[in-house]
């Protein structure tokens, strides 16, 4: 793959990964709004979404997308603020973006087991 | 019109200083009136550029009062109310001597862009007819009467983060000859305006548009450079 489709891949995947994380910030926010009522609470909110096999699902494909457009984001700053060659934007991009990725799923697994599933 | 105007020029190259001179105000002086009076009356040393005093040629574009501007059609009253004037040359071009800067960049940055027009047509053939009404030959006249005055390349941030960066005119005129049905070198200016220091670099920040003196949207025609470049790249013509 030439460089420029494989940037222009990126450009593209940013833009379709913002539109998942749009309706999946949104489902997030305005579940915290109605949801909440004694407090934002961890036994709350395990007792909510913890077991669930349809919230688990939701909470995976929030974490991938963010973990898919984050890191070409951080490439872009990287890029544009400060001098680091691209070979090390590109490295420090992508280990972010495994590292949301690992966390993101860790979380959302642990979640999950925690509330009984 | 009466009174002085405490002017500020920039003398020397990149590690200059700003130099004050008095000059008399004049009833619809220019900025370009100012900084000739400077160099014909005051310093005769002083180094810039014009040709045309008329808005066609694009030579004379300084940064006046830190904005960059035609000087030859900006008139002293519309930018020195306070009766001080700060004259600097363009942004984000090396400068080779006080409001002289070096336009290569700029300028063969227009040809990595694929700016060169491409026939398909030969002599032998009749002229190409093309409706005025045409969406694609509108595309085009919207971007077409740019000066190359390095106005819009002086006020884009992104040219100032990432000096790789093709920059408003030349994705402006890459546009107009994508949009060009005569032109037959469509796919190789896609590959050349994609990617990190092409068109998909560009903010959305508008500085060009809000600049350009001949009142074109740089920013409207990268828009369309992406939505072609996505295109290309999902239908594999990349």
């Amino acid at each position: 793959m030439s460089a420029e489709k494989l940037q222009t891949c990126l450009w593209l995947v940013q833009r379709i990964s913002a539109s998942v994380l749009a309706v999946a910030v949104a489902v997030h926010l305005i579940t915290i709004i109605a949801a909440v009522q004694g407090g934002l609470t961890a036994a709350e909110i395990i007792a909510r979404v913890g077991g669930n096999g349809a919230w688990a699902a939701f909470y995976g494909v929030f974490v991938v997308a963010a973990a898919v457009h984050a890191p070409i984001g951080v490439r872009t700053v990287l890029q544009e603020m400060t001098p680091l060659p691209n070979f090390f934007v590109n490295a420090l991009s992508a280990l972010f973006g495994i590292g949301l990725l690992i966390m993101g799923l860790d979380a959302v697994s642990i979640l999950y087991r925690l509330g009984g599933g | 019109m009466q009174g002085t105007l405490s002017v500020s020029v920039w003398r020397g190259g990149e590690a200059g200083s700003f130099q004050s001179y008095e000059v008399p105000r004049r009833g619809n002086q220019t900025v370009l009136d100012v900084v000739t009076y400077v160099q014909r009356k005051l310093d005769g040393s002083l180094s810039y550029r014009f040709a045309c005093r008329v808005g066609m040629c694009g030579s004379c574009a300084m940064m006046v009062n830190g904005r960059p501007r035609w000087t030859c059609r900006t008139r002293v009253s519309r930018v020195a109310s306070s009766g001080k004037l700060t004259i600097a040359p363009l942004r984000n071009l090396p400068v080779i001597k006080d409001l002289t800067v070096d336009m290569t960049d700029f300028f063969d940055k227009w040809a990595k862009a694929g700016g060169v027009f491409k026939p398909t047509a030969t002599r032998a053939e009749d002229f190409a007819a093309i409706r005025p009404t045409d969406s694609k030959r509108r595309h085009a006249d919207a971007g077409i009467e740019c000066i190359g005055c390095g106005i819009c390349y002086a006020a884009c941030d992104v040219v100032a983060w990432k000096p790789g960066y093709l920059g408003p005119a030349a994705l402006n005129r890459a546009w107009t000859l994508v949009n060009d049905t005569r032109d037959g070198n469509g796919a190789a200016r896609l590959r050349a305006v994609a990617g990190d220091d092409g068109c998909l670099a560009c903010h959305s920040q508008q500085g060009c548009q809000e600049h350009c003196p001949k009142h074109l949207n740089p920013t409207a025609a990268i828009a369309g450079l992406k939505r072609a470049v996505a295109v290309a790249a999902l239908k594999g013509r990349l």
